[in-house]
């Protein structure tokens, strides 16, 4: 038996292989949960009844008038619920609320023959609230002290002694932009009953079981008597790993009801005004370097904003947490982490999962005070990075931590950066009016579920008697490739052929108790599990080889379908033919394979102990041009540095790393939410609720000369194959984006002063960063005249860049101007 | 909105059969369509499920097929072995499907199949261009155009490709309406540039050596309403006479975002993007005179740069896939204050023409529009053409603020017509005339009056024009909404002028 990372002759992973989904991709031939419902017959349409409202109390909820609506066939309500009226794991969400807890919340659904019905039903629904006050924005929450939750802190050492000790300190505060998914495919769900009773629910979800464990409860039925299938799904991010449980338990209720196929898929706006989104973070700071610009002491204060109900607050601020301190070593440090409670969608997991959030502010921290330290950005956040021998400050050494440092190295030679700085200072010192910024960042994430029970899989392979292989694994496909990497590694384990394996949609009657696909946690887990699987049929199939070859099992060898002894390459078993023949001797030909990752152990109470299996490493470097009159500003060369471990795909790892890369940059710089927070009629709604309105990057916003690099010889001993997660770790690398805009922003004025840039850094932001930068001032008077028109008009998640400028410390009362101790 | 009324007007002509389009080769009865549903609703209840739902509103392409439209490029169209038609790819869930009876639709499904790809399918699927798969059928079809585009040439031997284009000719903007939110881009913008040309003997390269179907009369009804075309302008007249509550079909880029998002139903739609009167381009020495219906896309080639404001303003309108069915016909009649051909034209100094039974008659456009989404047209009148007189102010540009360059609606948007003094742009030139056309100030596109008055007669330079652009600042009354804040608006008027001049003095070195 080989060890879990070691790769064997002729090994499948590793081939660059296109998606295993792409000839259906293009082709249009690939399906989704709602284009399912096209095919089968008698399917009702429901929709959801919005109410219009953040917060208020349903005092009549009258349904006959969508009776009269011809084609309605049933409406939705708490009545109908036979079991428990919850669509979350907190009991926390009921699925048909009493009190409504956000603009948009559905309080029925109405099922109709056809969308038209079910639409006019859902308007003709009379529902009578009585309005209650509501919170909206962070300040008001943290002002009302509106909190949810378990509050955390993670600390080492002593963070008061540590910024006493230092040479400079500095404080300063920062809003940092939530974020909406917007997968392709909005949620949908398509359940019916079969013959048996059974309620199968076909669902777009990252997390089949826990979606089975909802519609079982709101059904009132055991959870063998529901089956979820996911075929794939048009993009997830996080957002499917919760959200759709509430959608697929009314799907669900409908056709129990009804004895119909139900279909419920939301539009764009029902989408974007109904579920979760990253969670946008308040935090307040105080730092503090020593003399040779090393930070020696951080405390911190996160707040996230959870919206009406948990979700999965806990673990994002977990996480955002234990990512503060990104690839940097804080000797002394202390960080509380809360979840404001507001009359807003749940946020919920979003690529990154907080590990953004967290990294956010030590990454604004060290561009905010360079100029101040009067040191080059990059130097000081090279002069931070891990050594060998540090451990994070939950107390999980920093292995591998020189690989930090050697792609930076790398990095900035493959990027050119030292020539290409003194380059930006050339163009920037002959265009007044245009200027170019460039910055390198790094990214240290940790790779496992925070909550160590997750960390489980399981894999079920079936071989045939013709050698054909069939897997299947508790895994979903939202586009990540995983159903790719699982087939790569069927095929190495077990020593065919890809053509040999084919996968079979994930469903929780294949395998049962999955975690969800998230934590970039896939590929090792069920690859994992799949590797078991198939190695327990392999060293059956060793035997029944072993006997025919007359060798020992241990010296067959199984190499692209062909079955050889070690040595003996005269005599040679075809894969089929040993199936074949194993059937024949009644040796079992599938397997169920677990996998659980060694190693891990967390104190969630004390936010201490070794939650990951491993850090997932990365930098990259980007240059950006703004243009001075406006703003605006394009991306004109991103060069990336990662590590993904010994890659199983090499094509699917880099389109993940330049996706990731991509849809952090538009976190950061372009995408925006916006909710009304006047006292208005329609406080509490999201006013960028449309794709018109909320701009994810398209065409424009991709890097002109975008180089993605694999670190190489990176062997990650302990997971399948050797390789390392890849899916959320490379959003963060987009920092250097925003750090390059700062620097941009800072070229337009006379330098050695901090740059403060609004999150996200949109057109509008950077405009007024240049304009603060232009004065040589942090914070212009402009900044004040600029919050409070943008307040009148509604919550600015910090289009206004110095709306919360670097305060003074208290060492030195009065200064105007930052303090340097 | 309409008064919802089912009855079919008798001056339409049954058409030869009932309603059908030819997709992917095959004749589909629409069966009872009426005027609300989409393309891309009807294609998906026919089974054809590639075309996706993205946003239902035009922004996002996953819905994008291809329809078969006359080539405006080639003079010799229909000579032997030229090209006479060409595909172009549109938003299958902003048309309503009524609106391509008669026509020849594709979609991903007869593009290729999986175990016979299309060269556009083996590209995007071979070099990660899909991950998740959900806006890949669109995309395909994107390209596809592109791919069959008549004039796409390949840049010359050792030749740095034109901005923006492949090596094989491949022009980006032709993706510039898909969104897709898992690969970042890259390995799409690859596929497309390794493309090469089409064979000979490809079914759909042969295809456009023929015309493309004619648009034909066409009625249907269904419970929430009728769709009619009418054969002739006469037609449409007397139609409008009888029923001016109509809904006034162009491109039905905005009027399909009615119909998905606001769910607006019409007793009759009366479609008027085929109407042969209304798709003719002219140039006298006078003017230029466009007709209403042409599509944007249409007019930038019929015009080929000859209205360099207008070349400037194309690229920066939409996407590629709204282009190809918006009309400024569409784009007058919606009146939008942040409809962005309305500023350029407004600096064009534009007329319009209104046709109905009774007469047609000229406004210019700085009269046109008299509140938000409102214009002096009268119900029983339609938009004709749009007149551009000559001569062309010599200095043109049109800024638009928006967060993306491609595949945005403008926060604010200024389009400059100025003329100096001496034809060198130097310094010592004087403002002798000058029109600003503002969108996203006010409740409806304005002139900058107060500007224009502040420039005529100073110098041209960044000292000359500081004052204009102070009042260009001041002019119209932004807002703060999600887009952006008044302040930053205001800025950006501000700014355009100084950018404009700071970049004309330089002729852009030191940009």
């Amino acid at each position: 038996m080989s060890t879990l990372a070691e790769r064997p002759v002729n090994p499948k992973v590793g081939l660059e292989v296109p998606h295993e989904s792409a000839p259906l991709h293009v082709t249009g031939a690939a399906l989704y949960t709602d284009d399912l419902a096209v095919r089968m017959s008698g399917v009702l349409t429901a929709w959801p009844v919005q109410a219009p409202h953040a917060h208020a109390r349903v005092t009549g909820l009258d349904v006959a008038p969508a009776y009269a609506v011809e084609g309605v066939v049933h409406v939705l309500t708490a009545a109908d619920v036979p079991g428990v009226n919850d669509a979350g794991i907190k009991h926390d969400e009921p699925l048909f609320p009493d009190e409504v807890m956000f603009y948009g919340h559905a309080v029925a659904y109405v099922l109709g023959e056809n969308e038209e019905a079910a639409r006019l039903g859902a308007e003709a629904v009379r529902v009578t609230y009585e309005p209650l006050p509501s919170i909206l924005t962070l300040h008001e929450a943290i002002e009302a002290e509106s909190f949810q939750g378990h509050q955390r802190t993670l600390s080492r050492g002593d963070a008061e002694a540590g910024l006493a000790g230092a040479a400079h300190r500095f404080s300063g505060e920062v809003e940092i932009g939530g974020q909406e998914h917007f997968y392709l495919e909005t949620h949908a769900s398509l359940a019916h009953v079969d013959e048996g009773g059974q309620v199968f629910v076909q669902s777009s979800t990252q997390h089949p079981s826990e979606t089975q464990e909802i519609v079982a409860h709101v059904l009132g039925l055991a959870s063998h008597a529901v089956t979820v299938q996911c075929l794939r799904m048009g993009g997830g991010f996080g957002g499917k790993e919760m959200q759709p449980h509430g959608f697929a338990a009314v799907a669900a209720l409908g056709a129990v009801l009804t004895g119909r196929p139900v279909r419920l898929r939301l539009n764009r706006t029902q989408d974007l005004t109904m579920s979760g989104k990253r969670h946008p973070f308040h935090a307040s700071w105080e730092v503090g370097f020593d003399a040779d610009h090393r930070l020696c002491g951080l405390r911190a204060t996160l707040t996230s904003d959870g919206g009406w109900s948990l979700d999965l607050s806990e673990p994002v601020l977990a996480r955002a947490l234990c990512h503060v301190d990104n690839a940097y070593w804080i000797p002394d440090i202390e960080v509380l982490g809360r979840v404001a409670k507001t009359h807003k969608t749940s946020q919920t997991a979003f690529r990154g999962f907080g590990g953004p959030q967290g990294m956010f502010v030590v990454e604004d921290i060290l561009g905010r005070c360079a100029p101040l330290l009067g040191v080059s950005a990059e130097e000081l956040r090279r002069t931070n990075l891990y050594l060998p021998g540090q451990a994070t400050p939950y107390g999980q050494p920093v292995r591998h931590a020189e690989r930090l440092r050697d792609i930076w190295q790398i990095l900035l030679e493959r990027s050119g950066f030292a020539a290409r700085t003194a380059e930006v200072e050339a163009f920037n010192a002959a265009h007044p009016h245009t200027k170019r910024g460039l910055a390198i960042t790094p990214v240290k994430f940790g790779i496992s579920f925070n909550l160590t029970a997750f960390n489980q899989a399981g894999a079920l392979v079936h071989v045939y008697k013709d050698g054909s292989v069939l897997i299947n694994h508790g895994g979903t496909e939202m586009g990540q490739g995983l159903h790719t990497k699982m087939i790569q590694v069927a095929a190495t384990a077990l020593g065919v052929p890809l053509s040999a394996v084919r996968l079979a949609p994930t469903r929780t009657d294949k395998v049962p108790n999955t975690s969800a696909t998230a934590a970039s946690s896939g590929a090792d887990l069920n690859g994992g599990a799949i590797r078991n699987a198939c190695e327990q049929i392999r060293e059956r199939l060793a035997d029944v080889a072993a006997r025919m070859l007359n060798v020992h099992p241990n010296d067959v060898s199984f190499v692209d379908g062909v079955v050889t002894g070690i040595g003996f390459h005269d005599r040679q078993i075809a894969w089929a033919d040993l199936a074949q023949a194993a059937y024949h001797q009644r040796v079992s030909l599938w397997a169920a394979g677990f996998y659980r990752t060694e190693g891990l152990h967390w104190d969630a109470e004390r936010m201490q102990g070794e939650p990951f299996k491993y850090f997932a490493y990365g930098a990259s470097v980007s240059e950006v041009e703004v243009d001075g009159f406006t703003g605006a500003y394009r991306a004109r060369r991103v060069d990336i540095v990662h590590d993904v471990g010994d890659s199983l795909s090499p094509l699917i790892d880099v389109g993940q790393i330049e996706g990731g890369f991509v849809q952090g940059a538009g976190w950061l710089t372009l995408e925006e939410l916006r909710w009304d927070t006047t006292d208005g009629p329609h406080r509490g709604r999201l006013s960028t609720q449309s794709a018109s309105t909320y701009k994810l990057p398209s065409f424009s916003e991709m890097p002109a000369d975008f180089r993605v690099h694999l670190f190489e010889r990176a062997t990650e001993s302990g997971v399948v194959y050797g390789s390392k997660a890849v899916g959320e770790p490379p959003l963060m690398l987009a920092f250097s984006v925003r750090e390059a805009l700062r620097q941009a922003a800072a070229a337009f004025g006379p330098g050695g002063v901090e740059v403060d840039l609004g999150s996200p850094a949109t057109p509008e932001a950077v405009f007024w960063a240049v304009e603060a930068a232009r004065s040589g001032h942090p914070e212009p008077a402009l900044a004040e005249s600029a919050a409070s028109e943008a307040y009148a008009a509604g919550e600015h998640s910090g289009a206004v860049a110095t709306e919360h400028a670097i305060t003074e410390s208290a060492s030195t009362p009065g200064s105007p101007s930052l303090a340097q101790a | 909105m309409a008064v919802p009324s089912t009855a079919v007007p008798s001056v339409v002509e049954p058409t030869a059969g009932a309603p059908s389009v030819v997709v992917n080769g095959r004749e589909r009865a629409l069966g009872e369509v009426g005027g609300h549903v989409t393309l891309l609703d009807w294609l998906r209840a026919e089974g054809l499920t590639g075309s996706k739902e993205g946003c239902a509103e035009g922004e996002c392409g996953a819905c994008a097929v291809m329809v078969l439209r006359p080539d405006e490029t080639s003079s010799t169209a229909g000579a032997d072995g030229a090209t006479a038609s060409t595909w172009v790819s549109v938003n299958a869930c902003l048309a309503p499907a009524a609106a391509l009876d008669g026509q020849e639709v594709l979609t991903a499904e007869g593009l290729g199949r999986p175990d016979a790809l299309h060269p556009v399918q083996r590209e995007m699927a071979d070099r990660g261009g899909s991950q998740c798969g959900y806006c890949t059928p669109g995309f395909v079809c994107s390209m596809a155009a592109e791919y069959y585009r008549g004039d796409r040439s390949p840049a010359a031997d050792g030749q740095e490709p034109a901005h923006e284009h492949g090596p094989n000719g491949f022009d980006l903007h032709a993706l510039s309406g898909n969104l897709c939110r898992c690969t970042g881009y890259r390995p799409i913008r690859d596929a497309a540039y390794a493309l090469g040309t089409p064979v000979d003997g490809d079914a759909l390269l042969t295809r456009t050596r023929t015309a493309a179907p004619a648009a034909r009369p066409t009625r249907t009804s269904s419970p929430q309403g009728s769709f009619v075309r009418p054969g002739t302008l006469v037609e449409a007249l007397g139609l409008l006479a009888e029923h001016p509550d109509a809904t006034l079909l162009g491109g039905s880029t905005d009027w399909g975002v009615e119909l998905n998002l606001r769910h607006s139903r019409t007793g009759l739609t009366v479609a008027l993007d085929r109407l042969p009167e209304l798709r003719s381009l002219v140039e006298t020495d006078e003017a230029f005179e466009i007709g209403a219906s042409l599509t944007l896309t249409e007019v930038e080639r019929r015009l080929d740069g000859r209205v360099p404001l207008l070349a400037e303003l194309f690229p920066q309108f939409a996407s590629r896939l709204i282009r190809n069915a918006a009309t400024f016909g569409g784009n007058l009649g919606t009146a939008s204050p942040i409809g962005d051909s309305m500023p350029v034209l407004l600096a064009l100094d534009a007329q319009v023409v209104l046709a109905s039974r009774r007469c047609e008659h000229r406004v210019a456009l700085a009269d046109y529009f008299t509140g938000y989404r409102a214009s002096v047209r009268r119900p029983d009148e339609l938009i004709k053409s749009v007149i551009i007189p000559k001569p062309l102010a010599p200095l043109v540009a049109f800024h638009k603020i928006a967060k993306r360059r491609f595949d945005d609606i403008s926060s604010v948007s200024v389009a400059f017509a100025l003329t100096l003094d001496s034809p060198s742009t130097g310094s010592g030139s004087v403002v002798t005339q000058a029109r600003i056309g503002l969108g996203g100030v006010a409740a409806t596109p304005v002139r900058a009056r107060t500007t224009e008055d502040a420039l005529v007669g100073r110098p041209w330079t960044p000292e000359g024009a500081a004052e204009a652009a102070a009042a260009l600042g001041s002019e119209g009354t932004p807002l703060d909404d999600h887009r952006a804040s008044a302040r930053y608006r205001r800025a950006m008027l501000r700014q355009s002028l100084l950018k404009l001049v700071s970049e004309q003095q330089t002729d852009g070195a030191s940009r």
